[in-house]
């Protein structure tokens, strides 16, 4: 991996030596991940590599066996030990080795929002109520900030029309970005987006994609999993391709995308592109 | 056989007074009772403990597997013999609530494991405690898949209730039973505590229509 200052202000996010094992099959063997402010990372690699389990480890939607994952200023001081999450000020360090409870966890979704493959919109609440229920019901902000807020966004993704909507009466990519929606009106610090664009139908994977990039563009800081290689070279600051549990190579999208050193980050790009 | 219509018209009034103040009431208090217990239920059988899991299993399988009238007639004529005297109204709540409670909590667990997993996770990445996303975003679509199983459990419930004039709580069974005793007019007697349950039971699938549509609108057709 590329050495980074541990002194870094710039860090939102650090996680060390990341390990995840289910039963006899480990899927992750010791991942570093940096995400700077504003930087969008891309997670690329094989099905299997572990790419999704590492995103899903920042969202507390797997709980590593080992490693850390610190937020915010308490990156330049280190994980500290014991586990328990020392928040404050927006400031997190959870070491996974030991136990992190419950609030480890909530203190993570505290901090970082997934965007799913499949959306998981709730289909039984209204477009609007499936952005303001996180907001309202976790965050407890008062309704009608809420909604104000919610609009806002639904109008900035096109979508304002279809507030009083169910998920099933949109497409696929407005219900996706309805998803997207729902994650920023959480105001997280760090958004994660688990291949937004896998199931949909190929005329709809544009209209997703444009909103992602136009939140990069807005200084977002993202980690995206994907396969759409394009788009990691155009809109990843750094592009990070996993095989087997492990980081293989990674660095700036152009670099790792267009000049891979690594004989299986070769491989891997070729082969896609050959696919697409 | 010659129909007695005055015994009909005035026999209407008891029997109906039986379903008014006996068996509607028992229904629906048991019927509260039990889904509750049923809920309640249905969380340990989901539970990573196995042995809460164990204890929910072992009350399922004794429901299911015992008459309703031997269970009703534990509580009421049983207990008495452990010290434990109850009017026949709290037996029958008792027994037709732990009834219940066997047979709808498999139709909870059932519903909420239908419920895909994404939808946890959707509560979890927006915050959500376990409980308020079972709450706030499982059980409202579990509901909506149990309404018609959990309404065959309240129409036999009210059938059921039945039994209750076993143990001398006064229902519409009951009091059509008195009359017929008192009468010999075993036949009209019968057949109008059926036609009563049969209009109960009609009313309770309209109802039962209603509020599937009304749960069915978030859903495509």
């Amino acid at each position: 991996m590329s050495p980074t200052d541990p002194l870094d202000a710039s860090l939102v996010l650090s996680a060390r030596g990341l390990t995840k094992s289910f039963g006899s099959n480990t899927v992750l063997r010791g991942i570093d991940l940096d995400v700077r402010r504003g930087q969008v990372v891309a997670l690329i690699g094989p099905s299997g590599s572990g790419k999704t389990t590492v995103l899903r480890s920042l969202n507390g939607l797997e709980v590593p066996d080992g490693g850390t994952v610190t937020f915010g200023a308490s990156v330049a001081g280190g994980a500290t030990a014991g586990g328990s999450a020392a928040a404050s000020g927006g400031d997190l360090a959870l070491d996974f080795s030991v136990p992190v409870g419950k609030r480890g966890i909530a203190a993570l979704r505290d901090r970082s929002a997934m965007v799913f493959q499949h959306y998981n919109l709730f289909p039984h609440m209204t477009v609007l109520k499936n952005v303001t229920e996180g907001p309202v019901q976790v965050q407890k902000r008062p309704k009608a900030e809420a909604e104000a807020d919610a609009l806002r966004l639904l109008t900035r993704v096109g979508l304002a029309d279809k507030r009083d909507a169910y998920p099933f009466q949109l497409s696929g990519g407005q219900q996706q970005r309805v998803g997207i929606v729902r994650a920023l009106a959480l105001k997280p610090q760090l958004l994660l987006f688990d291949e937004p664009t896998s199931a949909l139908d190929p005329e709809l994977v544009g209209e997703v994609l444009a909103v992602i990039k136009e939140l990069a563009e807005e200084g977002w800081t993202m980690v995206i999993v994907t396969h759409e290689l394009g788009f990691a070279r155009h809109v990843a600051d750094e592009v990070v391709f996993m095989d087997g549990g492990v980081v293989v190579e990674r660095g700036p999208a152009a670099e790792v995308l267009g000049a891979p050193r690594q004989e299986r980050t070769k491989q891997f790009v070729k082969r896609i592109q050959h696919d697409v | 056989m010659t129909f007695n219509w005055d015994l009909v018209w005035s026999s209407f009034g008891p029997i109906i007074g039986g379903a008014i103040a006996g068996t509607i009431p028992l229904t629906l208090a048991s019927f509260a009772f039990g889904l509750l217990l049923a809920l309640f239920v249905a969380l340990l059988r989901l539970s990573p403990n196995k042995v809460l899991s164990a204890v929910a299993r072992f009350y399922v399988s004794v429901i299911r597997g015992t008459p309703l009238l031997v269970q009703l007639f534990v509580i009421f004529y049983g207990l008495p013999s452990l010290g434990v005297k109850l009017d026949p109204w709290p037996s029958a709540i008792i027994a037709f609530s732990l009834n219940v409670g066997g047979y709808a909590a498999e139709i909870i667990r059932a519903a909420i494991l239908s419920v895909p997993k994404g939808q946890w996770e959707a509560g979890h990445t927006i915050g959500m405690s376990g409980a308020q996303t079972l709450l706030r975003i499982i059980l409202p679509q579990a509901a909506r898949v149990s309404v018609p199983p959990l309404s065959n459990t309240f129409i036999s419930l009210v059938k059921d209730t039945s039994l209750a004039s076993l143990i001398l709580v006064t229902e519409l069974f009951k009091n059509a039973q008195q009359i017929a005793a008192f009468s010999q007019e075993f036949m009209v007697l019968y057949l109008e505590a059926a036609l009563v349950y049969w209009v109960i039971c009609l009313v309770l699938s309209t109802a039962q229509s209603a509020l599937e549509r009304r749960l069915d609108r978030y859903v495509a057709h």
